[in-house]
């Protein structure tokens, strides 16, 4: 009985060793891409493509963000970090605001045509970009919005569905005793929204924040379509730069960028993991 | 905004002031999500009817655009071969990345859902491709790697290999760089099926296990049934994202080689930007509307064949 017990034990042990080592290996291949820019990054330029399969650089240089934070054409690469934190910073206060106020609405009022409203909203969050970039330019082409960042920026202040899905999802989870014991003390329904609720819904908030902020830090396709001048582009399109055939190849300063330019994703990930994981499992919002 | 007539308000006899009228549901709701009625209008529905219209015209956007019928979607269907080119392409980038992607998903939810000191680190790494695999970043490294001078090419070589692979320069194996890239990014449908997969009642796996039951058949007859809804919901999410495919083929390949891995949307683009041919790329953006509304219908009606509700016990 003990030996059979012992037996047990040890081959419990060596499932768990032989479970971390397969995991860790299969995770370390997973992020083996990311792992080799970063360190390529501190390669010399000259050497990224020789030394490909080599790890870790021989000599650490620092010389390719030098390089790439001078940038392209005059512009240092600075001003473009300047554009994507201006951009994403805007849209994310917008679509985080307006989202919380729409999906209060929608979860806590009852009015008229709610449900088909409701539908329309769930058509906004699943139409992709793609379909409508082409109007939305001719569009924004005669209002005179091109080359500007509005088209960019307006269209976030306005609600978006994810972010509205959350909010309807995270305010019905909250008592309705509360609306009514302000109701009886004289609160209106504006009332309870801006003193009982946005204080309660603080998780579905930086939700939306982070994920908003986020998207358009990473977003290549409008800055693509309606900036036209250089000096307006936001990272991810200056990256993009590297990638032309008249930028020349020096792949040291394009890693060194493209590492820089996940550095606050990075930071995001890393200490608001609990907010992505909860928003990716309770709304299936795409990450 | 005519919601003053809303059931609360009937019921008052006596005539509300303004403010009053202001605060009762029917219309503080109309207030609240009115930002949402605005943008949906503007943004969503005016471009759509737009677009709908310009399909039906010539627009090079200089000058005024002229009413040609349907002569933009004979032309795609009858007379572009391209257009049937991009489409196949597309359509075999869609039918690999997406089964591919939710299959390893499911396999690494799968061996994550043991929790362990280690859970929240393997979690955290499986999950990061994912949140920074659409960006320009990690499409430019992707283009690096796959170059015949690059990383792919340099571990063949270690491991004894020829490694002088053109990943990039042959049709068969570019189109499959970008499929590699879509499986890649598994970590967000991961993170769903571990949800899911956390939800199932572990009294269904001890009573399966009282029966005799091993891994496998609680694999089949437990497991991939409880999770038919989340694979359902996945899989509508990934076939919508992967049709709707543009910067990987943008930046990576660029359609190279031979237009071998042009995207739909990339051409549409193209149609749109390069060609000055609005009006034609309003009819391919119509054209994938319809597309992929009629799969997304499709799969909506069949999912009773397959999806598993426990609401229907």
């Amino acid at each position: 009985m003990t030996n059979k017990k012992v037996g047990a034990a040890r081959k419990r042990a060596v499932i768990t060793v032989i479970y971390h080592v397969f995991t860790l290996i299969f995770a370390l291949v997973m992020i083996y891409p990311l792992i080799w820019m970063i360190l390529s990054s501190f390669k010399d330029s000259n050497t990224i493509l020789r030394t490909a399969s080599q790890l870790f650089p021989t000599k650490w240089e620092f010389s390719n963000y030098t390089t790439g934070m001078k940038g392209f054409g005059g512009i240092r690469f600075s001003n473009f970090f300047r554009n994507s934190f201006v951009i994403s910073g805007l849209s994310m206060i917008g679509a985080t605001i307006s989202s919380a106020i729409v999906g209060y609405g929608f979860a806590r009022c009852n009015f008229k045509l709610k449900q088909f409203w409701f539908a329309c909203m769930l058509v906004a969050m699943m139409l992709p970009f793609q379909v409508i970039m082409i109007p939305q330019y001719i569009m924004f082409k005669k209002m005179g919005w091109i080359g500007t960042y509005l088209p960019i920026i307006v269209p976030q202040w306005f609600g978006q569905g994810f972010f509205i899905f959350l909010n309807v999802q995270f305010i019905r989870g909250i008592p309705y005793d509360l609306d009514e014991a302000a109701r009886i003390d004289g609160c209106s329904v504006y009332g309870i929204f801006t003193k009982i609720i946005l204080p309660l819904i603080k998780p579905s908030l930086v939700t939306s924040a982070i994920f908003s902020f986020m998207w358009k830090w990473d977003d290549f396709m409008t800055p693509l379509l309606f900036l036209s001048n250089p000096e307006q582009y936001p990272v991810s399109y200056a990256l993009k730069l590297f990638a032309d055939p008249s930028a020349g190849s020096d792949y040291g300063a394009m890693f060194a960028m493209a590492t820089l330019s996940l550095v606050p994703i990075f930071i995001i990930f890393l200490t608001m993991q609990k907010y992505l994981v909860e928003g990716i499992a309770s709304t299936g919002i795409k990450g | 905004m005519k919601a003053d007539s809303a059931a609360g308000v009937k019921a008052v006899k006596t005539k509300k002031t303004f403010t009053q009228k202001l605060d009762t549901q029917g219309v503080a709701g109309y207030v609240f999500i009115l930002p949402f009625i605005i943008g949906f209008l503007a943004f969503l529905l005016v471009p759509m009817i737009m677009s709908l219209v310009y399909s039906f015209t010539e627009y090079d956007i200089l000058r005024e655009p002229t009413f040609i019928g349907v002569a933009n979607y004979i032309d795609m269907f009858t007379n572009n071969a391209k257009f049937w080119d991009v489409l196949q392409v597309t359509l075999y980038y869609v039918v690999f990345s997406v089964p591919l992607r939710l299959v390893m998903a499911l396999l690494v939810a799968m061996l994550l859902v043991k929790s362990t000191k280690l859970s929240g680190f393997y979690r955290a790494v499986f999950y990061l491709p994912s949140i920074i695999g659409s960006s320009v970043a990690v499409a430019l490294l992707w283009k690096r790697m796959f170059a015949s001078d690059g990383v792919v090419n340099g571990v063949i070589k270690l491991f004894g290999g020829q490694g002088n692979t053109a990943w990039l320069g042959r049709g068969d194996t570019a189109i499959w760089t970008l499929i590699i890239l879509a499986i890649w990014q598994f970590g967000s449908s991961m993170l769903i099926f571990l949800s899911g997969l956390k939800q199932i009642p572990v009294s269904l796996y001890e009573a399966a296990t009282v029966d005799g039951a091993n891994g496998p058949q609680k694999f089949w007859s437990i497991t991939l049934p409880m999770l038919t809804p989340t694979i359902f919901f996945n899989l509508v999410n990934q076939l919508i994202n992967g049709f709707m495919a543009f910067t990987q083929s943008y930046i990576i390949t660029g359609g190279a080689p031979r237009d071998k891995t042009l995207f739909y949307t990339v051409y549409m683009y193209k149609q749109c930007f390069t060609y000055n041919k609005l009006g034609y790329g309003c009819a391919m953006a119509w054209f994938m509307v319809i597309l992929v509304g009629l799969i997304t219908l499709v799969l909506f009606k069949t999912q009773h064949l397959w999806v598993h509700y426990e609401a229907e016990e």
